[in-house]
C-alpha cells in the first residue's frame, strides 16, 4: 500500500517537475527573445565606428569596448540641449494634459448639464480615428497658426486625452455618491471635493496616466520632426536622426544607438521605480475599485 | 435646537416619460422636533422616510413647504452651511484618509468666524473620538476597522463640528444582530450625552421603538401617527401602524358588532358599547391572548414554541387574516393541550377595532 502511494507521489513529483523545467526554459528563451534587443544596442553603442563597419559579419561581442561613441553623440550634435528639450516639452505637455482632463473628468463624472451624454459618446468616438489622420490636419492648423518651431505648436496638439479622460472618468464614476454628499456635509465645495477626497482615492490612476503620458511624450517622434526644422527645438528623437545621418558616409549606426542609450536610460530608471504603481493603477482602472 | 418641518412636500419628475403625474415622495409633512430629542422616522422601505431626512439635510431641496432650524428658515440653505451632521447607512468614511483625518475634515472645512486654530481641532477631535471610544485606532485606515468602528467613526465625524441636528440613515442596517443591539444602546447614549437633536431613520420598528423619545410612522409619504413608541403602540389611529409595531406582529382578524357585542366567529368576544351593528376588522396584540378552558375564541393549536422567558402559541382561526396567528404567554402557566384545540379569552386593553374599509380606528368602550 505505501509503496504504491510513494511511488505515485514520486511520478507526481517527477511529472511536475518536468513540467516547471519545460515552462522555466519556454520563459527564458523568451526572456533572450525580448532582451537581445538591447543587448545588441549596448553593444554596438561600444563598438568602434571603425571595428564595427569592418565587422562583415556582425558579431556578437566585442574585445576592445569603448566610450568613443558617446562622446561623439554628445559632441557632434547638440544631443544635451535636445535633452533639455525633451525634458521642457514632457513636463510641459504631461502637466497642461492633467491640468486638462481632470476637471474634465470631473465634469463627466459629477456634474448634472444638458447634453452630457451626447457630449462623452462624440468624445469617445474621437478615439476611433486613427493618430496618423489627425497628423496632417494638425498641421495645416498650427502652420497656420504661425506656430512652427515653437514650444507652443510643439505642445499643444497633445495636450488632452480622450483616451486618459474616459479612465480618469470611469475611475471617478466608481467613488460612491455617498462620499460626495458626506463631503457635502461637511462643508466643502465642488473643486475642494474634486481635490480633497477624488483625487487622492484615485491617486494611483492619475500616477499611471502621469508616466504613460512621459513615455509618451519622451518617444514621441513623428510630430516634433514635423512641425520643427530648426535645431534649437529638436527633441532627441530628432537628434538620432541627426547622428544617423551624420556618419562618414554611412550610416552611423554605433554613435545612434549610443544616443538611444542614453535617452532609453530616464525612462527605464522612471519605469523601474514606478513600476508597481503603473501595474496597480492599470488593475484598478480595468476592475471595480 | 428644535426642527420645524412645515407643509414639507417633495415631488420627484416621473422616470416613464410618459406618465406626467410626478412621483410624490413626501406629502404635506408637518412635525416639529423638541429640542434634544431623538426622534425615529419609522416606515416600510419606500415611505419617503430617507427623503425626509435629506431634506433636513440640505442635500434635497423641498418642492413646497419650509424648515426651521429654531427660529431660523433654513430651507434655501445649502446641505454645507446648514451645520448639521450625517451618518449614512454605508457610513461613507473618506478611504484614503485615517479615522483621524477623517474625524478632522468638518472641521477643517470651518470658514470665517467658525475657521478653529490647530490646537482647537486636535482637541475637538480627541473629544469626538474619546465620546465614540475610538481613542486607539486613531491611526487606522477605515478598512482596517470592523463595521462597527466604522460606523462609530462616522458618528464622530458627523458630531465634531457640534452640529445643530444629527442625521442617522439607517446607521445599523450594515451591522450583525448582536452589534446592532449593542451600537443603538451607544447611539442613545452619546445622544443623551452631548444633547443633540436628532432624526434617526430605520425600517425596523423594534429600533425606533427602543431608543427614541419620539417616533414618526411614515407610508407613502404621508405621516400616519407620532408620538411616544408606548402610546403609538398601545394606541394606533389606523391598521397600518398597528400592523407596523409591534414583534410578533399583530393578529387580524374579520369581525362582527351584533347588538353591542363583538364576534369573532359564533362567539362573542366582549362587549363594545356604543357600536351599530356592522363588520368590521379587530386586532388583537400577540400577548392580549389568556388561553382559559371554555374561552370565547376557539382555535386549532397548530404548535407551541418555548422561548425560556414566555411561551409562544401558533395558532389557527378560519376568520384570521392570516394562515396562523401567534399568541404570547408567560412560561409560568402550565396548560394542557387538548386534542388540538385551544380557546382564549381577549384582554379588552389588547384589542383594537379598524374600520374595514377605511382602515381607521373604532373606539368603543368595553
Amino acid at each position: 500500500m505505501t509503496n504504491d502511494y510513494l511511488k505515485l507521489q514520486k511520478s507526481a513529483d517527477l511529472k511536475r517537475r518536468s513540467l516547471n523545467t519545460i515552462i522555466y526554459l519556454l520563459l527564458a528563451v523568451w526572456a533572450l527573445i525580448v532582451l537581445f534587443p538591447f543587448y545588441w544596442m549596448i553593444l554596438t553603442s561600444v563598438k568602434g565606428y571603425g571595428a564595427y563597419s569592418n565587422e562583415k559579419l556582425p558579431q556578437f561581442f566585442t574585445l576592445s569596448p569603448t566610450l568613443e561613441n558617446y562622446v561623439e553623440a554628445f559632441t557632434a550634435v547638440p544631443l544635451a540641449d535636445y535633452f533639455l528639450n525633451t525634458v521642457i516639452f514632457t513636463c510641459l505637455t504631461t502637466l497642461i494634459m492633467l491640468v486638462v482632463i481632470i476637471p474634465a473628468a470631473f465634469a463627466f463624472s459629477r456634474l448634472e448639464f444638458k447634453g452630457k451624454n451626447i457630449l462623452f459618446a462624440l468624445f469617445l468616438s474621437l478615439m476611433m480615428i486613427p493618430n496618423e489622420l489627425v497628423v496632417i490636419t494638425n498641421y495645416v492648423t498650427i502652420t497656420n497658426l504661425d506656430l512652427k518651431n515653437t514650444f507652443t505648436g510643439l505642445i499643444l496638439p497633445s495636450v488632452t486625452s480622450v483616451f486618459y479622460i474616459y479612465l480618469l472618468k470611469e475611475n471617478f464614476s466608481q467613488i460612491p455618491d455617498e462620499l460626495y454628499y458626506a463631503a457635502k456635509v461637511d462643508g466643502t465645495s465642488d473643486l475642494k471635493y474634486l481635490f480633497k477626497v477624488m483625487l487622492p482615492i484615485c491617486k494611483p490612476t492619475v500616477i499611471t496616466i502621469t508616466i504613460l503620458k512621459v513615455i509618451e511624450c519622451w518617444n514621441s517622434y513623428v510630430w516634433p520632426r514635423l512641425i520643427t526644422d530648426d535645431k534649437r527645438y529638436f527633441l532627441v528623437s530628432n537628434g538620432i536622426q541627426e547622428i544617423r545621418e551624420n556618419g562618414f558616409g554611412r550610416e552611423n549606426i554605433p554613435g545612434m544607438m549610443a544616443a538611444v542609450v542614453a535617452i532609453s536610460i530616464p525612462l527605464i530608471l522612471l519605469f523601474l521605480i514606478f513600476r508597481k504603481k503603473i501595474m496597480s493603477g492599470v488593475a484598478r482602472g480595468g476592475t471595480k475599485g | 435646537m428644535k426642527v420645524v418641518l412645515q407643509n414639507l412636500t417633495k415631488k420627484f419628475p416621473n422616470r416613464n416619460k410618459k406618465q406626467n403625474a410626478d412621483v410624490i415622495a413626501v406629502d404635506n409633512f408637518n412635525f416639529e422636533i423638541p429640542d434634544g430629542k431623538l426622534v425615529g422616522l419609522l416606515g416600510p422601505s419606500g415611505c419617503g422616510k430617507s427623503t425626509t431626512l435629506n431634506l433636513i439635510s440640505g442635500l434635497l431641496q423641498p418642492t413646497d413647504g419650509k424648515i426651521f432650524f429654531g427660529d431660523e428658515d433654513v430651507t434655501m440653505v445649502p446641505a454645507e452651511k446648514r451645520g448639521i451632521g450625517l451618518v449614512f447607512q454605508n457610513y461613507a468614511l473618506y478611504p484614503h484618509l485615517t479615522v483621524k483625518q477623517n474625524i478632522l475634515f468638518p472641521l477643517q472645512n470651518l470658514k470665517g468666524k467658525e475657521k478653529l486654530s490647530k490646537n482647537e481641532m486636535e482637541k475637538r477631535m480627541a473629544e469626538a473620538a474619546a465620546l465614540v471610544q475610538l481613542d486607539t485606532l486613531l491611526d487606522r485606515k477605515p478598512s482596517e476597522l470592523s463595521g462597527g468602528q466604522q460606523q462609530r467613526v462616522a458618528i464622530a465625524r458627523a458630531l465634531v463640528k457640534k452640529p445643530k441636528v444629527l442625521l442617522l440613515d439607517e446607521p445599523l442596517s450594515n451591522l450583525d444582530a448582536r452589534l446592532r443591539l449593542q451600537t443603538r444602546e451607544e447611539i442613545k447614549r452619546i445622544q443623551q450625552k452631548t444633547n443633540v437633536t436628532t432624526v434617526f431613520v430605520t425600517h425596523d420598528q423594534e429600533e425606533a421603538m427602543s431608543i427614541s423619545d419620539l417616533i414618526v410612522v411614515m407610508k407613502d409619504g404621508v405621516i400616519q401617527q407620532s408620538g411616544k413608541p408606548q402610546d403609538v403602540y398601545d394606541d394606533p389611529q389606523n391598521l397600518f401602524v398597528a400592523k407596523f409595531l409591534g414583534n410578533p406582529p399583530i393578529n387580524v382578524f374579520d369581525a362582527e358588532v351584533k347588538g353591542e357585542k363583538l364576534f369573532i366567529g359564533e362567539n362573542a368576544v366582549m362587549d363594545v358599547k356604543g357600536l351599530t351593528d356592522k363588520k368590521l376588522v379587530a386586532a388583537i396584540r400577540p400577548e392580549g391572548f389568556v388561553p382559559s378552558e371554555g374561552g370565547s375564541l376557539n382555535c386549532s393549536l397548530i404548535r407551541v414554541e418555548v422561548m425560556g422567558r414566555d411561551i409562544s402559541v401558533v395558532a389557527s382561526h378560519p376568520l384570521c387574516q392570516n394562515v396562523t396567528f401567534r399568541a404570547i404567554i408567560g412560561s409560568e402557566k402550565n396548560y394542557q393541550i387538548n386534542d388540538g384545540k385551544i380557546s382564549f379569552d381577549i384582554l379588552p386593553s389588547k384589542i383594537h377595532l379598524f374600520d374595514k374599509e377605511t382602515e381607521k380606528r373604532i373606539r368603543f368602550e368595553a
